[in-house]
């Protein structure tokens, strides 16, 4: 086994979901990836195998390995995202874990949210299954641009060419629906480690790439949205002392384009306009900054911006406005209330709202709009309307993740009860 | 083309991002500091976020008085390098407050106690956020932790109910009297830590380095020799070439033999190694389940 673990820091960060149900051999793919790439360790492995011994299981349960919480060992199931990292040569890797039971939509949600790529599991046996599709449908609302689909336990199918593209070609006819850029198929074992890391020697007709080789590989600069700047002001670093008198800075984490120092900016609310200064990090001065990237950011004018203001370029405006159409994935026991009030997050900036209308929910099985059905309740998907408190300074989801994205809290229990995509 | 193609500095702006969140989310966050790495690092990153200002937040150190000494003579250094104030609380107060009744007999140790001071430091300086260095891939209950982790009003995390967290958007609403437990390291590895103290060139105390120390051997651990450890009647110790891979107090922080004397060493052999850190835990022996446990009623 070659050691993947030496490396130097010129790596990029890839974050990614794996979606499937229990069957669909889940927790074998990741176990054997984690241990292919030398990310399981050895006091780890051992204590999962004591566990399974005592549970008088025959084999290594790797879902021991995701399955941290006492509740989750007890009855067999997982409760929550878990996150597993390993790193290659190549990148280093974030996965998102999330239960295959059916309460997913939740968790996947969640886990997706953060993620750039994620990886469906289809039991070759079985093929296509209303659990595929939810997932499917689930990756592309949430804005995920590529997807492999890793077309599992071909070892038990004779490794059939035929089969393969039989999955594959349904699998296309149902996902152009959607709106998912990238989607790529791996016909694996993982079980055997078939074209998990090693180009199988079961199936020669395959001429892809490997999953770890795509993983690797893929690029995904591109998600980010590179063109329109946005920049909302988290918090404002005011020294106070002799040394830096008349220092402030805005700080905060580009949302979207690349600023540069000198450009001109425009603030939000207030529409005052003035000149980049500088761009700064504790590390010194940069000459620009694009998504990601926590900076301060200091102007030529001597303006008044607080948390929650937003700098933009002036002639690229992002929408401003109180009255917002969401889609809205539910995430708790107590169902939207139709007329509540619930407070909302926004990119820094906090507010609250009243729910204005429930246009439809979605069959996350057929993709069919319900526009009978408008309860909302736990892992229900529909489109509403909000009307804010204050503007909030925002643009289409699938435009920008960051400024398109809202969470709504119950205000009396203070629990995030909804994510919404705005549209 | 972009500045941050670089993974590390990804996670850097991720965890700065999470630290002024910290600080324009609340009103009084402390950051729980032990001397080891990842609190070191946690505390460096915090004097970037708000540079050129101070760090808005102390630095609390619950101390258990069964400390390396090389640890408080880092600390101490540290705080003025990096112009932080720093609040220490003691274990040893609870112990004579009667707050705590002290362990007794061999792997008698004060980790647990801790709990107690942290949370009666919480009530009397009225905290209600407290940062702390803990990272997913350490164990398996903090595989499952949030970057905003809410405890109630007992300090207690419940795993079953935690808030969804989505996309960059850190939900920190609380009632009087809860608060939050926030971890801007959640993303970072072990060697993602020592990678970076390397290329940022941060120092960090001797105990890390390989050295002679005198060790007990006990439950396939190497624990230091000391005034606080009870030995056995068939212990002996025996000097041994060793480092710390993670640095606790000191009845419950075992040492791995290693010849690792520089950073490049201690990278290549935390890149090569097939045991994680939390194995050289005591503390984590005590049952299959014992950070969720100790977590669940307030730990760190």
């Amino acid at each position: 086994m070659s050691n993947h673990k030496f490396s130097t820091p010129q790596r990029s960060l890839l974050r990614f979901i794996t979606a499937g149900s229990v069957d669909d051999g889940k927790s074998t793919l990741i176990g054997r990836l984690l241990y292919d790439a030398r990310s399981i360790f050895e006091d780890q492995y051992e204590a999962i195998k004591q566990s399974s011994r005592q549970r008088g299981e025959a084999q290594v349960n790797l879902a021991l390995l995701t399955d941290g919480l006492r509740a989750e060992r007890e009855q067999g199931i997982t409760i929550d995202v878990a996150y597993r990292y390993f790193s290659t040569s190549q990148r280093k890797f974030i996965i998102a874990d999330t239960p295959g039971h059916i309460q997913y939509t939740r968790n996947m949600v969640t886990g997706a949210s953060s993620a750039n790529l994620a990886v469906i599991l289809i039991d070759a046996r079985h093929g296509i299954t209303e659990q595929t599709r939810r997932h499917s449908l689930i990756a592309s609302l949430i804005g995920i641009k590529h997807v492999l689909v890793c077309i599992n336990k071909m070892d038990m199918v004779g490794f059939s060419k035929e089969v393969f593209e039989k999955i594959r070609s349904e699998y296309e006819q149902f996902s152009s629906k959607l709106q998912i850029v990238d989607v790529q198929f791996i016909p694996i074992s993982a079980l055997g480690g078939d074209n998990i890391v090693e180009k199988s020697a079961n199936m020669p007709w395959y001429g892809g790439s490997t999953l770890l080789y795509i993983l690797e590989n893929i690029h995904v600069a591109g998600d980010e949205n590179l063109i329109d700047c946005r920049f909302p002001v988290q918090y404002v670093i005011r020294p106070q002392n002799d040394k830096h008198h008349d220092y402030r800075g805005y700080a905060g984490k580009v949302a979207g384009g690349i600023f540069k120092k000198g450009d001109t900016i425009m603030v939000f609310p207030s529409g005052v306009v003035s000149k980049i200064k500088s761009i700064e990090t504790a590390d010194g001065e940069l000459k620009e900054a694009g998504p990601g990237t926590s900076v301060t950011i200091l102007l030529e004018d001597d303006v008044d911006i607080s948390r929650g203001d937003m700098l933009v370029r002036e002639n690229n405006q992002s929408s401003v406005g109180r009255d917002i159409d969401i889609m809205v994935c539910w995430l708790n026991e107590k169902k939207l209330i139709p007329g509540g009030k619930y407070a909302v997050k926004h990119t820094t900036h906090d507010a609250r709202c009243v729910i204005k209308e429930i246009h439809y929910k979605i069959n996350i099985n057929t993709l069919h709009r319900l526009e009978d059905d408008k309860e909302i309740g736990l892992n229900d998907i529909g489109r509403i309307s909000i009307r804010t408190t204050r503007p909030l300074f925002y643009d289409n989801y699938r435009k920008n993740r960051h400024t398109g994205s809202l969470i709504l809290i119950d205000e009396a229990t203070n629990e995030t009860v909804g994510a919404g995509m705005i549209i | 083309m972009l500045a941050n193609n670089n993974y590390l500095k990804e996670l850097e702006s991720e965890s700065i991002y999470v630290l002024r969140e910290v600080a324009a989310q609340f009103e009084r966050s402390a950051l729980l500091f032990s001397g080891g790495k990842d609190s070191i690092v946690l505390s460096y990153l915090a004097s970037k976020a708000f540079a050129p200002a101070k760090i808005p937040f102390p630095l609390m150190h619950i101390d258990t008085g069964h400390n390396f000494p090389e640890t408080l003579e880092y600390r101490d250094k540290w705080v003025e390098r990096i112009v932080a104030r720093l609040v220490i609380r003691y274990v040893q107060d609870s112990i004579d407050k009667g707050r705590v009744q002290e362990e007794t007999g061999y792997n008698a140790s004060r980790n647990v106690l801790q709990t107690v001071t942290l949370l009666d430091a919480i009530e009397e300086l009225k905290l209600d956020a407290c940062l702390g260095g803990a990272r997913r891939d350490e164990e398996k209950a903090r595989a499952k932790e949030r970057f905003f982790s809410h405890r109630d009003e007992f300090g207690q995390w419940n795993p079953k109910n935690q808030r969804p967290e989505l996309w960059d958007l850190y939900n920190g609403r609380k009632n009087m009297g809860e608060h939050f437990r926030v971890f801007p390291l959640s993303n970072w590895t072990e060697l993602d830590i020592w990678q970076y103290i390397k290329l940022e060139n941060i120092p960090v105390p001797a105990l890390y380095f390989s050295h002679e120390r005198e060790v007990v051997e006990r439950n396939g651990q190497l624990l230091a020799k000391s005034a606080y450890l009870n030995l056995r009647e068939n212990e002996e110790s025996k000097t041994m070439q060793v480092r710390f891979r993670t640095i606790g107090d000191m009845t419950c922080t075992g040492a791995v033999p290693s010849s690792a004397s520089t950073i490049d060493e201690i990278v290549a052999e935390v890149a090569a190694s097939r045991v994680t850190e939390r194995g050289t835990r005591a503390d984590d022996k005590r049952s299959d389940t014992a950070m969720e446990d100790r977590k669940k009623v307030g730990y760190f």
